[in-house]
């Protein structure tokens, strides 16, 4: 016992002492709730659709999301567009396809097996175009940056005027959040920059949760379904924890009845 | 002991048996005496069993899916995550199965250095284990390649190069290790391959293992050898498989949860970025279980010595049957041992710690101070400490302990009632 | 020790044991099922062709889940014989008009029933296809008339989108 709680007592003076140097060394994000957090967290559809326009009318213009296809749109745990409404946004895009009989490429209209088109052709054509960065792909962005959603969310909101004395490139911008707070991205996001189609009031900050709530589900997709059998998965597993406990005492005590 | 004859009660189990002696192994395995005293510390074989396990197992159905080629392996993963039948699931018990597997797998060592487990005459079994843990180094490391995110290419480098350190020779190998001139393509594919190679060697050497775990028997907390077999012990199936049921059942929980709920917490998130050679992440790190070695190769200025010191402190558990000069097994009779030996876990976890940190300033301090307190333990501590140490009486046996005025023996008793 | 007491063990060790049947059930099942076809396999499982370049008497061959389809302009007289076959001398007796819509047109998958071979077109005893690897005969409406083939060669779901588009699945 007494091995325990020594082992116990280290490991905890650990963590906290990590965990300090850790958060000392890192900016506060924003905070929102996010409904997708804790053992039954879910995506907010309503939220998932609109982050998907944010995502189209906003961000698509750079960003690419390659691993997605349009098929996804529809699946159960993401933004649950209906199978129609899912062929219809394919259909709204031009894919290059081929070559047909002729050995010619061709375009036409998406289908759902495609995936999301991209604004550019390659890495290179994206650099040319963004003044030599290249805008990531956002398929798991979410999950390639350490602070994750918060981190996103916070950043879409940490456009400000840099303080006096810091020295701006051209076409380099000021961001609270970013690391190193230099940022080639210019505020994508302003009040009414797009027109909600289920009518919610588009503020930079609802754009930002709605496009980070949807980026998370792109990174994630199987989020829900994890959720949900990690639940049962736990539950049955301190079910049979306790079988195998008291079937355990019970073996033993053969033996204590002996002695 | 076990060397009691089997004889098949069917005529069929007999012929076979004559043949090919499965049944009298299986019957050895089965009623295997093992020591009573045995306290949860020691159900760690069995959950790493589970772990090796369950890794081929994920492994083998990843492998089925994942395309070991620079261009497509980062997006074959990606299709793992998001098409493939429960491929998330596979995938996310593979990785965080490798955590789970050192975690067991340092639980378990360090049971070992407190009961004196690693002494005469279970000194091959410790070095077998000490085989096993560097392959699964090995393994980890080349797993953890595969996906060929920004850490998988700047980790493939970093730790390639360290044989550059190597006088006249160290060039070429890198080269070699490489096929190339740069981590590539071919590098990729040769540790697919060996990543796929190492767990059934690893496999072979658990039996080595267990055979050598079966010639002695098991140590046990108190560390004296078993006197009468039949008051001492108990037969492997049932009393001990249940137990170590239990205990894995309550590891399965925490592992659930890491795979279900925290599933990339043990990760890093630059590993979601697709390997770029261009750009180096900011913080290289390698996975926490081989932190206290990473500590260890940067506190030493020099290229060379540093990796010959990291090397070495993994080598010279190899040689502690040797170093540790003490009869005595078990920390409960070595009051003094005890204390080092926990002074030794705070050490180690101190260099995991600073390992994780940028190597500068008092990080870089302490993991100095840290590294030359892990070899003094083991060069200068242990080997006097045996010499010089005042221990405590032995019991006469597992289950008759002597009266004595010690409280530690009287701790022992405790547990041993509370495990019967 | 009472037999109740024994009962109750029993059921104990039991229930211990279903329980972890069933886990043991469930972790494995993930296990075969990722071989499975994948979520982007399925979702190609159609596919549409344009035939307006298919003169009577041309067959094109197309992909299809991996797999090739025969879609065969048939001529006149290949019509006429096919439906002019007695079913009785069929070793898999199919009516023509069950396996093409549209006479005109017969849509079957290239696979030759008998071990998964490709027929070759306008060829053996039938003028229809006749399979290389181990001599299967088919006639024009692709059934199976001579050789070691058990059944005729499948016709996928296909449908008409319009008069130049087939989709097949």
């Amino acid at each position: 016992m007494k091995i325990i709680l020594k082992l116990i007592s280290i490991t905890i003076l650990f963590c906290v002492t990590s965990a300090n140097v850790i958060s000392a060394e890192k900016v506060e994000y924003l905070k929102t709730d996010w409904t997708f957090k804790g053992l039954f967290g879910k995506f907010d559809r309503a939220s998932l659709q609109r982050g998907y326009q944010v995502y189209t009318e906003v961000c698509a213009a750079c960003h690419s999301m390659k691993y997605l296809s349009y098929r996804n749109l529809s699946e159960k745990g993401g933004p649950e567009f209906s199978v129609a409404q899912a062929k219809t946004i394919a259909a709204s895009f031009e894919v290059t396809d081929g070559p047909n009989a002729d050995g010619e490429m061709f375009v036409r209209p998406g289908k759902l097996s495609d995936k999301f088109v991209m604004p550019y052709e390659n890495v290179k054509a994206a650099e040319a175009a963004n003044g030599g960065a290249y805008p990531p792909d956002m398929s798991v962005l979410v999950k390639a940056r350490g602070g994750g959603v918060d981190y996103i969310y916070s950043l879409l909101q940490g456009y400000e005027e840099a303080p006096s004395g810091m020295i701006l490139d051209e076409g380099v911008h000021y961001n609270k959040y970013m690391y190193g707070n230099k940022i080639k991205m210019s505020a994508p996001l302003s009040d009414g920059i797009i027109e909600y189609s289920d009518g919610t009031n588009a503020s930079v900050e609802q754009m930002s949760k709605d496009v980070t709530t949807f980026l998370m589900w792109a990174a994630e997709p199987s989020l829900e379904a994890r959720h949900q059998m990690g639940f049962k998965a736990i539950i049955y597993l301190i079910i049979l924890t306790i079988l195998v406990y008291f079937s355990m005492k019970r073996i033993w005590s053969r033996i204590e009845s002996e002695v | 002991m076990s060397d009691h004859e089997y004889t098949p009660k069917s005529k069929f189990g007999k012929w076979f048996n004559d043949r090919l002696p499965l049944l009298s192994l299986a019957s050895h395995l089965t009623d295997y005496p093992t020591p009573k005293n045995l306290n949860y510390w020691w159900t760690f074989g069995g959950i790493l069993t589970f772990c090796l396990i369950t890794q081929i197992v994920t492994g083998l159905t990843l492998a089925m899916h994942y395309i070991a080629h620079a261009d497509m392996a980062f997006e074959s993963v990606e299709h793992i995550m998001r098409d493939v039948n429960y491929g998330w699931l596979i995938r996310y018990i593979h990785a965080n199965g490798a955590s789970m597997f050192f975690l067991a797998v340092y639980i378990h060592i360090f049971r070992s250095l407190f009961y004196g487990s690693y002494k005469s005459p279970r000194e091959i079994i410790w070095i077998i284990g000490i085989i096993i843990y560097l392959l699964m180094m090995a393994a980890a490391f080349m797993g953890y390649v595969l996906p060929w995110g920004q850490m998988s290419f700047w980790g493939a480098t970093v730790i390639t190069n360290l044989f550059s350190a190597i006088p006249l020779v160290g060039e070429g190998i890198v080269t070699w290790l490489w096929g190339g001139y740069s981590v590539d393509n071919p590098t990729l594919t040769r540790f697919f391959t060996l990543h796929y190679l190492i767990p059934f060697l690893i496999l072979g050497l658990v039996v080595l293992h267990i055979w050598a775990l079966h010639v002695p028997g098991n140590n046990n907390p108190v560390g004296i050898d078993i006197k009468k077999p039949s008051k001492d012990t108990v037969p492997f199936h049932p009393y001990i498989v249940i137990k170590d049921g239990f205990a894995l059942l309550m590891f399965m929980i925490v592992f659930a949860f890491f795979v279900f709920y925290a599933p990339n917490i043990l990760g890093h998130a630059d590993n979601y970025i697709e390997a770029n050679p261009l750009v180096t992440p900011a913080h290289i790190v390698p996975e926490w279980y081989l932190l206290p070695f990473y500590a260890i190769l940067r506190s030493v200025p020099d290229k060379l010595l540093g990796v010959i010191a990291m090397l070495s402190a993994i080598l010279i558990l190899a040689a502690l049957p040797w170093l540790d000069t003490s009869k005595i097994r078990s920390a409960v009779f070595r009051p003094l041992y005890k204390q080092f030996y926990w002074i030794l876990v705070a050490d180690v976890l101190i260099l995991g710690y600073v390992g994780a940190m940028p190597a500068e300033g008092l990080y870089l301090l302490i993991a100095r101070v840290a590294t030359a307190y892990y070899f003094l333990h083991f060069l200068v501590i242990l080997p006097v400490l045996g010499l010089k140490e005042k221990t405590i009486p032995l019991p006469l046996s597992i289950t008759e302990p002597v009266m004595g005025g010690s409280s530690n023996i009287a701790m022992a008793k405790k547990k041993e009632s509370k495990i019967e | 020790m009472s037999e109740k007491k024994t009962n109750r063990r029993d059921f104990l060790f039991t229930a211990t044991y279903a329980v972890g049947a069933v886990g043991v059930g469930a972790t494995v099942w993930p296990m075969i099922d990722q071989m499975n076809p994948d979520a982007s396999v399925k979702a190609l499982a159609s596919t549409e062709v344009d035939i307006s370049t298919v003169t009577p008497g041309k067959t094109i061959t197309v992909l299809w889940r991996g797999k090739p389809v025969f879609i065969r302009r048939r001529t006149q007289e290949e019509i006429i014989e096919a439906k002019s076959v007695k079913l009785e001398d069929l070793k898999d007796p199919q009516r023509d008009e069950d396996r093409a819509k549209d006479p005109e047109w017969l849509v079957m998958l290239g696979v030759c029933t008998h071990l998964g071979c490709v027929p070759l077109d306008q060829k053996g005893d039938y003028n229809g296809w006749f399979c290389p690897c181990h001599g299967s005969h088919y006639d024009t409406s692709g059934r199976i008339r001579k050789g070691p083939a058990p059944t005729n060669m499948e016709v996928p779901k296909y449908e008409f989108v319009n008069a130049n588009t087939i989709k097949i699945g």
